[in-house]
């Protein structure tokens, strides 16, 4: 049986990259005006998967759950050298925290079928959390690798893999049993750039939200059916699938499947120390550093 | 047990090769601030093999019981047993609350916890409190109130998990104080049995390799950091070279980390140390919330930043507005002057 890697990513706004024209004027953010790019850590767990790919052969799915202009970073998935991108996208997982999340990613590995590795990043940028990887394990019942740094070693024949895992001062190897889920951290693998033939084919790959806005603008009868059928003949198609098409539990899945809420939100207040301008002169830093020896914080 | 008290605020004791995680008895003193205001006892959830030595300490930063897994498979840490066992007696004891340390062992198991519990997890928290709130006119008794900052640090959130039984979070080391240890408090310790699969403990170590940390952030009395301002090796240069003159020890923003100025675990801020020394130099270091937190409460802040609107000034005692590489040879050369 051939190797098949299912590889979970996210399309998150780039708060690392908060440049003035996404501030409002009262100094808040504009989330919905930050830019949306392919979560870094998912890249180098997409970079790992290709390259188990290269060695092994076999096939990489990225699977995604998120708005419909997620297709992008599908898209790019595509470029690097995914074999097939699922989008999972519906109105009602809108505002799904960590565990409905999971439970909604875990369905779609459900429909996706047979696999033997799962790869994430460890964390998204937009909420650090480390936790969707964790809990999809939980809920597909398999083993977990988090914080890995390199995987070693895949004996398809034995089914075991080894990698190579972060922990406080040092590392540790371990060898997991096949299907395990391993998060990726940061810098385990340098994402290669997109292949331009791949680039020029998997540009015109299309979401069904994409196929449907087609559809919707076209000046001529297009028929939604037949266009889907064509962009699928032509292996262009993202599949897009929603809550009946994984067969999850709508209780369980957005807000009404998520138990953290958002209680309160506050724009920081910062506390205003006695603060002191000090001019950049060395008069200047004198009597800061005189005012610190007399106030006990040298010495 | 005293039977008198509830037993629903629970600590993750954390140790590896029997030694106890420092996060763990910080926890353990602010685990003892959210009992009280609920009337309950603290319980501390230990996994180890031969580790019932360690009970002791966790009773004297606060812990009234031990639940103790001992075994021999639990000699190192794994996700699967650890999480599972933990599991178990969370899903029969149903706790309120669960605090986990944000290690590489906390968030790799507390996920699993509440994934099967189907608790709340809110990770990197910077402060707890508990509080009776009424939400659409339903009064909730003893929520968690888990907040920390959120969205590349622009806000600060509160969340709560309103609709379920078990709130659990994790917080990172040096977030919470630790208290002082009282040698004569007592506890009782409960010995639990342990039954594992042989499928949760498939996962095999076959080499682990650690280092003493040379890196002591939480115990300097100075520290000097830089962040993107220090942007070149030669930049990041001045700013050893002042921690050296100062005798300080060097830190970093998560900014200096990704750029791989510095190593990680000399980063200050949420996702990384909390510090509180007698003094804090931020140099390059624009003052986002998330590295704020990891060092405001410093005793004296300086920082020294070329934009003069930069968020960190409104948190420093003293401000230098100017470029790195004027500034810091001038501060060097003072503070020699001022030695001698």
């Amino acid at each position: 049986m051939s190797l098949h890697t299912i590889v979970l990513v996210k399309q998150v706004p780039d708060t690392s990259n908060i440049s003035g024209e996404v501030m409002r004027p009262d100094g808040t953010v504009n989330r919905a005006r930050l830019p949306a790019i392919f979560n870094p850590e998912d890249q180098e767990a997409l970079e790992l998967a290709l390259r188990l790919k290269d060695k092994h052969g076999g096939k990489v799915t990225a699977l995604t759950m998120g708005p419909p202009n997620a297709a992008n970073m599908l898209r790019e998935c595509l470029y690097m050298g995914a074999d097939r991108a699922i989008l999972v996208s519906d109105r009602r997982f809108a505002a799904a925290d960590t565990l409905a999340t999971s439970y909604a990613l875990h369905k779609a590995v459900h429909r996706i079928g047979e696999y033997d590795l799962i790869f994430g990043g460890r964390q998204a940028i937009d909420g650090d959390t480390a936790q969707v990887g964790p809990q999809t394990a939980e809920k597909l019942g398999i083993p977990q690798i988090t914080y890995t740094l390199e995987v070693q070693n895949l004996d398809l024949k034995k089914r075991t893999v080894r990698a190579k895992r972060a922990i406080k001062n040092g590392y540790e190897i371990l060898e997991a049993p096949l299907p395990v889920l391993l998060t990726v951290t940061k810098d385990a693998a340098e994402p290669r750039p997109f292949d331009v033939r791949r680039l020029c084919t998997y540009k015109r790959a299309q979401s069904r939200f994409e196929i449907e806005a087609t559809v919707d603008n076209s000046h001529d009868l297009v028929w939604m059916d037949e266009l889907m059928e064509k962009v699928k003949a032509d292996d262009l198609l993202i599949e897009t699938w929603n809550i009946e098409d994984i067969d999850a539990d709508v209780q369980w899945c957005g807000l009404a499947g998520s138990p953290t809420k958002v209680h309160k939100v506050e724009n920081v207040i910062l506390s205003g120390a006695e603060f002191k301008k000090v001019p950049a002169t060395p008069e200047g830093m004198n009597d800061m550093i005189t005012e610190l020896m007399q106030d006990h914080i040298f010495g | 047990m005293n039977s008198k008290l509830k037993d629903m605020v629970w600590v993750f004791a954390e140790q590896t090769d029997g030694v106890m995680a420092d996060v763990s008895l910080e926890l353990l003193h602010k685990a003892r601030t959210l009992a009280e205001k609920m009337n309950s006892q603290v319980s501390a959830v230990l996994l180890g093999d031969k580790v019932e030595g360690l009970t002791k300490t966790l009773f004297a930063h606060g812990a009234d019981n031990v639940y103790l897994l001992d075994d021999v498979e639990l000699k190192d840490f794994r996700s699967m047993p650890y999480a599972n066992l933990i599991t178990n007696l969370v899903e029969e004891k149903r706790p309120r609350v669960v605090l986990f340390g944000a290690t590489h062992i906390g968030r790799d198991i507390a996920p699993r916890v509440a994934s099967h519990t189907r608790s709340g997890l809110t990770a990197d928290c910077t402060e707890l409190k508990i509080e009776t709130l009424t939400i659409r006119k339903v009064e909730h008794e003893d929520l968690l109130l888990q907040i920390r900052p959120a969205f590349g640090g622009n806000i600060i959130a509160t969340i709560i998990s309103p609709d379920v039984e078990i709130q659990m979070a994790t917080i990172r080391e040096g977030v919470m104080e630790m208290g002082e240890p009282d040698a004569s408090r007592k506890g009782t310790v409960i010995p639990l049995e342990v039954e594992l699969d042989p499928v949760e403990i498939a996962v095999k170590i076959i080499e682990k390799h650690q280092e003493a940390s040379s890196v002591n952030l939480k115990g300097a009395p100075i520290i000097v950091a830089g962040g993107y301002g220090a942007d070149t090796p030669e930049k990041f240069q001045l700013i050893k070279d002042l921690a050296k003159v100062l005798g300080a020890e060097v830190a970093g923003s998560r900014a200096a980390v990704d750029a791989g100025l510095i190593n990680s675990e000399r980063q200050v801020g949420q996702t990384g140390t909390t510090v509180r020394p007698k003094l804090y130099i931020a140099i390059g270091i624009s003052g986002a919330i998330q590295h704020r937190a990891g060092m405001q409460e410093s005793q004296k802040i300086i920082a020294i930043n070329s934009d003069a609107e930069a968020p960190i000034f409104q948190v420093a005692h003293y401000g230098i507005h100017g470029d790195l590489t004027d500034v810091i040879p001038k501060l060097i050369a003072a503070y020699k002057s001022q030695l001698h």
